[in-house]
């Protein structure tokens, strides 16, 4: 029995490496993504068919919002009972013959893969698609170490043949087309002659032939999990083609890799799982296999078990109670299914292994914010909220990702000097460890006092600054928009301008800024405001704006606050139908005169 | 050792980043998790659902099931589980056991070999279309039903539920479960679906009562 001092000195946040690092910052990445009209036309159609499918099995139960309000209290239920559930897990898995292991961090958890793999004596290995492995990057790490991993999910098994990477959780090689994925196995894919054509059930054959082999003649097999339940020791992978019940089932010894969030306290919560994840991730009823197996059964799968319970970085998320509901993904990948971001971007230009609204938040989470490789993730959003109506679990994306936009901003003000400083340190350390275990040397890191940022005001700050005390005096606002003439003339002649220097260069990255108006609205406003309130009470009269419905989105959140807000625009609407209304029964009288009402309002809005 | 170090560390850690002590909420539990339809209902979604799924399903007596059985798996090799129901055998069926002449289980290449598999199961539930196989000795190990291209199952109609937490309520998770709704299918090539990877390619569900 442990017994674990709370909140002991010397204990620290400790986050995660491995492939969790934006390579460069999204919006440079996005913007090369953005031209691969291949990769975003298939991205598109993916995304478009999979949440039509979703909204169909979703729409099917009567039951949907009970189920996700379930998961989503069980989830939290993981979280706050962490520490005695994995105690429970880890001895119920080893009264079942299973064997734990407890991994701080990737390299660690690496390690542990290699020194198992190698206690067999073979050079081989297969592998169901995880996400966990992934993450640590076992396979680059294996092969350093003279060890082949296999990967048997037909979408890992293309991007490993054809060493590029996963673009999405569920479908990884969906930025590849049927000619491409043709020239990767025909390529790379012994035993595939001329015969190879581009049809998917071909390829699928194809796959399936390569692959029977190893799963015959292999021995030892690496999983990750979806679920794993406390109570029982049981565990749970969740598939479609069948190589994870081979890779479960054949093999003599199975290693299970496992994020310490993955758990379940009680085996009848599968009950609700089963039904979220499918439904949520591939649109069906139900996924075709789910493999659920407790421990060691004799004459039945593998001999040996190892079950390796991983942190790296896990435990930084549940630190922030504000950010903590990122672990109560269960991977389903229907938030990137809706994201307007991803769907233009797609999954590459996230750099992490969890891309998409998810791993907006998750990755600079495990990562920490201040680790710099990932702040600029939680600003790859739009905030639109579409993925936290379609999360299983409720996580609520949108008001995270502003979190961690907020914890930005005050990082890179030197207001989280000590937290930054230590996060940065750890990230370094992490980094030179996994280095040190493959044997490279480690690039030279930057001195942890570098992450105390510059007090000395930024261009943004001066910016600010000047914008404010313009802003806060009509006085000085007014002054400053007699300048606007003075634009006017410059950029007319262009048609606006199409790029600005510095910091303010920004926007024009992403649009041209048009030719000022030749007056300013305040100034418009001085001729014209009396008529807009006149018209404003003319137009409603005495009519009561219909309040909006409320919906199940809690207000207290920013999903929430957005679904408010959206219940402004009901008075605009009401101001519309009103008009349109009375613009019909006027069009019927005064049909013949072109001097309505209408016409001379609109006369006095060009004016 | 270090194996120790690395959980209390991690327990540590854990408890650290609880310090606000979250209280772990009560679980609604507000979804169905008993079925409000007839029998013969359920039936009928069951059916619906795994012929979504394309996999045939017949419906036999004890008359009738044996005469399926030998139309079924006329051309194969089929493996069977120890403890299967031998009344529902057709005569002159091709069949082998589960275990070579030295009396150890078939290793995964004899598996290969073999055509088909006959088996039967512990609960079904409807309204996914998922059969759920839990390691009873008319089931057999799991790569019994694994490795052989076609996989006859036989659903008994008492065995038959609507729910997910009624079939879960049936599961006995001391041994392996294998859930299986459908062919093995990829949808992994420009989200077209191919029925048939690894697992089975033709799955056949004979309702049976």
């Amino acid at each position: 029995m442990t017994t674990v001092d709370l909140g002991m000195p010397g204990t620290r946040i400790a986050y995660g490496s491995g492939n969790l690092y934006e390579e460069t910052p999204f919006p440079e990445h996005a913007r090369a993504e953005l031209k691969n009209t291949q990769m975003r036309a298939n991205i598109g159609h993916a995304t478009h068919t999979i949440r039509g499918k979703r909204a169909r099995v979703v729409g099917e139960l009567p039951d949907w919002q009970d189920l996700r309000d379930a998961g989503s209290a069980i989830k939290q239920e993981v979280g706050a009972r962490l520490p005695e559930l994995l105690e429970q897990f880890e001895a119920n898995v080893t009264a079942r013959g299973g064997v734990v292991h407890w991994a701080r961090d990737a390299a660690e958890a690496n390690r542990i893969v290699t020194d198992l793999v190698r206690a067999k004596g073979v050079e081989e290995v297969i592998k169901v698609k995880s996400m966990a492995t992934q993450e640590i990057g076992l396979n680059e790490h294996l092969e350093g170490q003279g060890i082949k991993a296999h990967e048997t999910d037909l979408a890992e098994l293309i991007v490993q043949l054809g060493e590029d990477k996963p673009s999405h959780i569920l479908v990884p090689a969906i930025h590849k087309n049927r000619d491409e994925i043709r020239e990767i196995f025909s390529r790379r894919m012994p035993g595939t002659g001329k015969e190879l054509t581009n049809e998917p059930a071909v390829l699928a054959e194809a796959a399936r032939s390569y692959l029977r082999e190893k799963f015959l003649d292999t021995t030892v097999a690496i999983s990750g999990a979806n679920f794993g339940i406390a109570e029982t020791g049981t565990l749970t992978v969740v598939e479609s083609e069948g190589n994870g019940r081979m890779c479960l089932t054949l093999p003599k010894t199975l290693i299970t890799v496992m994020g310490v969030e993955k758990l379940l306290p009680r085996f009848s919560d599968l009950e609700v799982f089963t039904q979220l994840l499918p439904r949520s991730s591939t649109g069906e009823r139900m996924n075709p296999y789910t493999s659920m197996w407790t421990g060691v059964t004799e004459g039945d799968g593998p001999e040996e078990f190892h079950l390796i319970l991983l942190d790296n970085g896990r435990s930084a998320v549940l630190g922030d109670p504000a950010g903590r509901s990122a672990l109560h993904c269960i991977r389903c990948s229907a938030c990137l299914n809706v994201c307007p971001v991803y769907e233009h971007a797609g999954g590459h230009a996230y750099g992490s292994t969890y891309p998409g609204p998810i791993g907006a938040i998750l990755s600079p989470q495990l990562t920490g914010v201040a680790a710099e490789q990932n702040n600029s993730l939680p600003y790859a959003s739009s905030l639109c909220g579409r993925c936290y109506e379609v999360c299983p679990v409720k996580i609520d994306i949108p008001s995270i990702l502003v979190h961690l936009r907020d914890e930005d901003i005050r990082t890179k003000h030197g207001q989280r000097d000590q937290a930054a400083t230590q996060q940065r340190s750890t990230v370094i350390e992490a980094r030179q460890a996994e280095a040190e275990a493959a044997g490279v040397t480690p690039e030279p890191a930057g001195h942890p006092a570098e992450a105390k940022k510059k007090k000395v005001p930024s261009e943004m700050d001066l910016l600010m600054k000047a914008a404010g005390t313009v802003m806060s005096s009509g006085t000085r606002m007014g002054l400053a928009e007699r300048a606007l003439p003075l634009g006017r003339g410059a950029l007319k002649p262009f048609g606006g301008a199409k790029w600005l220097p510095g910091m303010v260069g920004g926007w024009t990255q992403e649009r041209d800024i048009p030719v000022p108006p030749n007056q300013s609205f305040r100034n418009w406003w001085k001729n014209n405001g009396e008529n807009t309130q006149q018209r404003v009470a003319e137009d409603l009269g005495d009519t009561q704006l219909a309040v909006s419905a409320g919906g199940e989105v809690p207000a207290s959140s920013l999903a929430g606050e957005i679904h408010q807000h959206a219940a402004w625009g009901a008075e605009a609407q009401a101001v519309a139908k009103l008009r349109a209304e009375r613009d019909q029964a006027e069009g019927a009288t005064t049909k013949d005169s072109p001097a309505t009402s209408t016409g001379e309002r609109e006369g006095e809005q060009n004016a | 050792m270090s194996q120790s170090e690395a959980k209390a560390t991690i327990l540590s850690r854990i408890n650290y980043a609880l310090r606000d002590q979250p209280v772990a909420p009560q679980t609604p539990r507000a979804y169905r998790r008993s079925s409000s339809l007839g029998h013969a209902e359920v039936v009928d979604m069951l059916e619906d659902r795994l012929v979504d799924y394309k996999a045939n399903v017949y419906r036999e007596d004890a008359s009738s099931l044996p005469g399926r059985i030998a139309e079924l798996l006329a051309d194969s090799v089929t493996i069977l589980p120890d403890g299967l129901d031998s009344s529902w055998l057709p005569e002159g069926l091709s069949t082998v056991r589960d275990h070579n002449d030295d009396g150890a289980p078939l290793g995964a290449r004899e598996l290969d070999a073999l055509g088909a598999v006959l088996t039967s199961s512990t609960v079904s539930c409807a309204e996914t279309g998922t059969i759920f196989l839990n390691g009873a000795a008319d089931e057999g190990r799991r790569a019994l039903s694994l490795v052989p291209d076609h996989h006859v199952c036989v659903v008994p109609l008492d065995t038959v539920v609507e729910l997910i937490p009624e079939a879960f309520e049936r599961m006995d998770h001391q041994r392996p479960i294998t859930m299986i709704s459908g062919p093995s299918a990829t949808s992994d090539i420009e989200l077209e679906r191919v029925e048939g990877v690894h697992g089975p390619r033709r799955l056949d569900v004979i309702l049976f009562g």
